[in-house]
């Protein structure tokens, strides 16, 4: 059946290079000595550590569990010994480094027991706590934690499940060969999340440049029992992005500052259905995940590769780096990022890596001053003004950016990809949203001390006053007391004694516990003597109040 | 002429009225131009101003009793928005009240500590946990970095250290490229 196809605006179409890696199947790779696991691998909160140094682990074990509502677990990869958990590099733009488990692999691959999850039969709640342990993220490369998106239905389901087969970025071809060998089990993988989510329609988009994928699954829907449409897109960079994928077939916008499930949509990528239906069909937590390596390298291809494993022990793999590569690229040309070292892991979200040479990606020429032409904004597939953002977040002028939508910004790279005057914009916008970002935390962090600043001097005040009444009480008790005595004289004597006796409380020094017994009975006979001298003195003031009243 | 005297005299009367009575109905609790000015200040509370915090600063120079460029840790761009806030030129920091330090946190020395709450007393913001004999820990992620508890201690047991860059607080840097005229 064919469905039909909406647009969006802009975009580009640049070079494929896709068919270098398409030529051989996804090859299996081995077990690495050492596998590094880096806690952060996912958007969200970096999960509780849940072994220590030296623990020995099976394959599938909970290393780490997810913290917050979103985040993600970590499992071990393979069996082995944990050697240390401590900071190491790890795959991320800022080449900084981060907690890491680093484990010594034994060679045994020897599962964990698991079995299957009865996810027909299972409570909406313990599914979602069982998904939450599978540790399963988006892994078309935003990594997001896959339990947040599959929490079961309660109430109406979704309008439209929608996965995404897309990979419209240049090089990546993970998810296409995917597509061709495992099709089955990413259509089982659909119809669990049609039932978790009471999907009305379920839709795989594949871009036109990829008809194996688009006739293998073409295939597997036809034997599922579910109703799901194959939709070819045209190849046009950015038809990945999710919300691009859903304009392309549903025709639905999702506004801004909205999620896609407020109008009814929610998009899975193809490997993050395959690894569900692993998950709840054999109890098998995401242990490896499969890799492009292409670009300059001796045979680009497909890899199934443990997490874990070195980028270094991967490019090996695919016959070495050649000689004149100059840089390591952990995502597509267009929105990945230069690799800090070779050592680096690949993680949940690497989903491809490119050797990077001049002869492939020459140095960009010096930029030079925006023109105006806005071919820019032409190519904006979010309908942005990229000039405009580009002006503001030059000057700094943050607030400016935010109001033109920075935060609506992809990041997709179109339009420093045809901007005549080679500027490199999205470096721009990056830059300005990790800014804002800061002074928004900084503005945060200021709210709550002045918050607490307050609370501190509002609480010395009350117990200021709370002191204060205290005695106040206390003099006003022992008056009462005196009160029911008829003689004012007595009463005038009891009142003064009172006050005295406040008087004295409130300058007597603490520092009389830790003496001796002798010295104590000393300071009590003197405390006596002193009262009466001063109960002398009260009476001799009341005599002298009587005579003057 | 009489009646446009009464009219002249009505008109100021119930104009009178009608502000005397917006007076009181929109009156504003607080002072407006104080909270403005407080929510530039980086609420770090550490009195380098020369005030006993953020809020005495801002009515300070709410009041023109003081200059806008005594905090240091609001640095020049804090010193930048209150300009702009007042409609003044803004100046560079006066040094006599301190210069902009990295951001630090307060690190009790946990072996060192003798419980004696002398730094829970002095933390404005109540950063500092512990009761009297045991040990006290700062909450990181509550201290202003103010460094009120360092002098307190009596067996200098509190360093501030500076908070550095992490994979979660890392910023992308300013493009740095060189823009050519074009020719
Ligand atoms: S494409 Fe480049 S030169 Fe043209 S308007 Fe956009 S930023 Fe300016
Ligand atoms: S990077 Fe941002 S501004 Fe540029 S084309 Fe993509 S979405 Fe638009
Ligand atoms: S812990 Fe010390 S440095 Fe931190 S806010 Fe409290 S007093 Fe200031």
């Amino acid at each position: 059946m064919l469905s039909k196809i909406f647009k969006f605006n802009g975009g580009v179409h640049p070079p494929e290079n896709k068919l270098e890696s398409t030529g051989r199947p996804i090859q299996k790779l081995g077990i690495p000595d050492q596998l590094v696991l880096p806690l952060r691998q996912h958007i969200g909160n970096l999960p509780k550590l849940r072994v220590q140094a030296g623990d020995h682990v099976l394959k599938g074990q909970l290393l780490a569990e997810a913290e917050g509502t979103i985040s993600a677990a970590v499992h071990a990869p393979t069996s082995g010994t944990i050697v240390s958990i401590e900071e190491q590099l790890i795959p991320h733009p800022s080449g900084l480094p981060d907690v890491s488990i680093t484990l010594k692999t034994d060679g045994q691959d020897q599962w964990l027991p698991h079995q299957a999850i009865d996810w027909q039969q299972l409570a909406p709640a313990d599914l979602a706590k069982s998904l939450r342990e599978s540790g399963i993220v988006g892994l078309g490369g935003a990594a997001f934690p896959t339990q947040v998106k599959l929490r079961p239905a309660s109430g109406p389901g979704l309008k439209y499940l929608i996965v995404n087969g897309a990979e419209c970025e240049p090089y990546i071809t993970c998810d296409d060969l995917l597509m061709r060998e495992r099709a089955d089990e990413i259509v089982k993988g659909i119809e669990i999340a049609q039932h978790l989510l009471k999907a009305e329609n379920c839709i795989v988009g594949i871009e036109d440049n990829k008809p194996e994928a688009e006739r293998a699954m073409r295939e597997a829907c036809a034997k599922s029992s579910l109703k799901i449409t194959v939709a070819v897109v045209p190849t046009l960079y950015p038809s990945g992005d999710a919300r691009r994928l859903t304009a392309l077939v549903t025709g639905i916008e999702v506004p801004s500052g909205k999620r896609s499930t407020d109008v009814g949509v929610q998009v899975f990528n193809v490997a993050t259905l395959l690894s569900v239906y692993r998950y709840l069909t054999f109890g098998e937590t995401t242990t490896s995940r499969i890799v492009t390596v292409t670009g300059n390298v001796r045979n680009p291809g497909n890899y199934e590769v443990l997490l874990g494993t070195p980028v270094e022990f991967l490019l090996e793999a695919a016959g070495g780096a050649l000689s004149d590569t100059n840089g390591l690229i952990m995502g597509g040309p267009m929105m990945g990022f230069q690799l800090p070292a070779a050592k680096v892991p690949v993680i949940k979200a690497t989903n491809c890596i490119i050797a990077s040479a001049p002869r492939l990606f020459p140095e960009p020429p010096p930029a030079m001053p925006c023109i105006r032409c806005a071919r820019c904004a032409d190519a904006c597939p979010v309908s942005l003004q990229p000039q405009e953002l580009y002006w503001f977040s030059r000057a700094k002028n943050l607030e400016k950016a935010r109001d033109y939508q920075l935060f609506d910004c992809i990041e997709c790279g179109c339009c420093s990809y045809v901007c005549p005057s080679d500027i490199p914009l999205v470096q721009y916008y990056r830059f300005a949203k990790s800014e804002i970002i800061a002074q928004d935390k900084a503005k945060e962090a200021a709210n709550l001390a002045r918050e607490r600043n307050e609370f501190r001097l509002s609480r010395i005040e009350r117990e200021k006053q709370e002191r204060a009444a205290k005695h106040a009480q206390k003099a006003a008790g022992a008056k009462a007391d005196a009160a029911p005595a008829d003689d004012a004289k007595k009463a005038a004597i009891q009142a003064a004694m009172a006050r005295a006796q406040a008087q004295k409380t409130e300058v007597t020094p603490q520092n009389t516990e830790n003496l001796s017994p002798k010295v104590q009975a000393e300071i009590a006979e003197a405390d006596a003597r002193r009262a009466e001298a001063e109960g002398a003195s009260a009476v001799d003031a009341a005599n002298q109040e009587q005579q003057e009243g | 002429m009489l009646i446009a005297l009464l009219v002249m005299a009505g008109l100021a009367l119930a104009l009178g009225a009608v502000l005397g009575y917006s007076s009181i109905k929109f009156k504003v609790d607080g002072d407006p131009l104080v909270d403005k000015i407080d929510a530039i200040l980086p609420q770090t509370q550490c009195g380098q101003c020369g005030f006993p915090g953020c809020k005495p600063y801002a009515q300070a120079i709410a009041s023109g009793e003081a200059d806008i460029n005594q905090c240091p840790p609001g640095g020049e761009p804090g010193v930048k928005a209150l300009a702009d806030l007042l409609g003044v030129e803004p100046k560079p920091l006066n040094a006599e009240h301190g210069t902009p330090k990295p951001k630090s946190v307060a690190v009790i020395d946990e072996n060192t500590c003798i419980g004696c709450t002398l730094c829970i007393q002095a933390c404005p913001v109540d950063a500092i946990l512990g009761a009297a004999k045991h040990m006290h820990t700062v909450i990181a992620s509550e201290c202003t970095g103010c460094e009120l508890c360092v002098a307190p201690c009596p067996v200098d047991c509190i360093s501030m250290q500076p908070i550095g860059e992490h994979v979660d607080n890392w910023k992308w840097r300013y493009p740095v490229f060189e823009i050519k005229q074009a020719a």
